[in-house]
């Protein structure tokens, strides 16, 4: 069985437990995906399945092309390695990976890139407090003191500052399946994803 | 535009036994309430004020006069806990949210009823 799974984000939705509990969910297109190569300690180094996700044909270099024909894959276009520890996984090149090895209340785990948010100051970035808006204050949102003066001498690496927010790699644990649609691939997921809707993301079975 | 793979669950999860009524209404909800472990109904009977979101999360605004004071309860439409809902008489409005009817009292916050031969739109 492979350890996960690509997805594309569809968009968020909710829907009521039979209790009349209300879940937000989100919508995954989960693969059909293919993998590529099988990857081994003997060859490569390391263990690990390389899949890639079927959508559409695409213009690709000649070196991908021949790689993807190797495995009988055509019209992939997200292609990602999943590591394997002790090589307990018995898939071979070829093999296709479906939504349906995930049944619902299983749980896994969400890897995505978060929505950039640009050049962000330390109040959207850091939950800053920020100043007062009137009453003659003249500090609004500027990061205030970012630590001591001739001792010692320096700012200490990892104080907060303004910088790049978001655009970056994002792990969700532990969301619920809620429910499979094995039809369309389409996997349900409780609770929100990183990045965009059409962004791709990793499902994996959850760590812990 | 709206994914085809949404688009399929929210066919799959809307709720498709509600009448279709519209805003000026005077509707009667009858609403699943739970004690220890019986279960029984509760009747809201108001007019619905409006009618917001779409999707799974589309919710009206129900409003009465108890003893005096306006009460006004919001439902989603497609809980499980709306167990039906029934149209008690029409109401000819003109506007989609009826806010106003919050600041008139006894008789200037009646609504005309609805010519029932006019074809119902939607």
């Amino acid at each position: 069985m492979s350890p996960g799974i690509i997805g594309k984000k569809i968009g968020m939705t909710q829907v009521f437990r039979p209790d009349g509990q209300v879940v937000p969910v989100t919508l995954l297109q989960a693969g059909p995906c293919v993998v590529i190569q099988r990857k081994t300690p003997a060859t490569d180094g390391y263990d690990a399945v390389q899949l890639g996700m079927v959508e559409f044909a695409r213009k690709t270099t000649k070196p991908l092309a021949g790689h993807l024909k190797k495995a009988g894959a055509e019209g992939v276009k997200m292609i990602r390695e999943f590591r394997l520890t002790n090589g307990q996984s018995d898939v071979k090149t070829g093999d296709r990976v479906l939504v349906d090895q995930f049944k619902p209340k299983d749980k896994v785990d969400i890897t995505g890139v978060s929505k950039g948010r640009g050049f962000a100051g330390v109040m959207k970035r850091h939950n800053f407090g920020g100043g007062d808006g009137s009453h003659g204050s003249m500090f609004h949102r500027a990061p205030g003191s970012i630590g001591a003066s001739s001792y010692p001498s320096r700012v200490f690496p990892g104080t907060r500052m303004a910088g790049q927010m978001g655009h970056a790699q994002v792990t969700v644990r532990n969301l619920e399946v809620i429910d499979v649609d094995t039809e369309d691939n389409v996997l349900m997921v409780k609770g929100a994803v990183p990045g965009p809707n059409g962004s791709y993301v990793i499902v994996k079975r959850a760590k812990r | 535009m709206m994914s085809p793979y949404l688009a399929k669950v929210l066919n799959k999860n809307k709720r498709t036994d509600l009448p279709e009524f519209e805003i000026g209404d005077t509707i009667r909800v009858h609403v699943k309430i739970k004690e220890g472990d019986k279960e029984r109904l509760q009747i809201f009977e108001g007019v619905v004020l409006a009618r917001k979101n779409s999707g799974m999360g589309e919710n009206i605004t129900v409003r009465k006069v108890s003893f005096g004071t306006g009460v006004e309860r919001i439902f989603p439409l497609n809980a499980p806990v709306v167990d039906h809902i029934d149209i008690v008489r029409t109401g000819k409005v003109r506007r989609s949210k009826l806010y106003y009817l919050r600041n008139l009292r006894g008789k200037a916050a009646r609504l005309k009823e609805r010519p029932t031969e006019r074809p119902t739109k939607r």
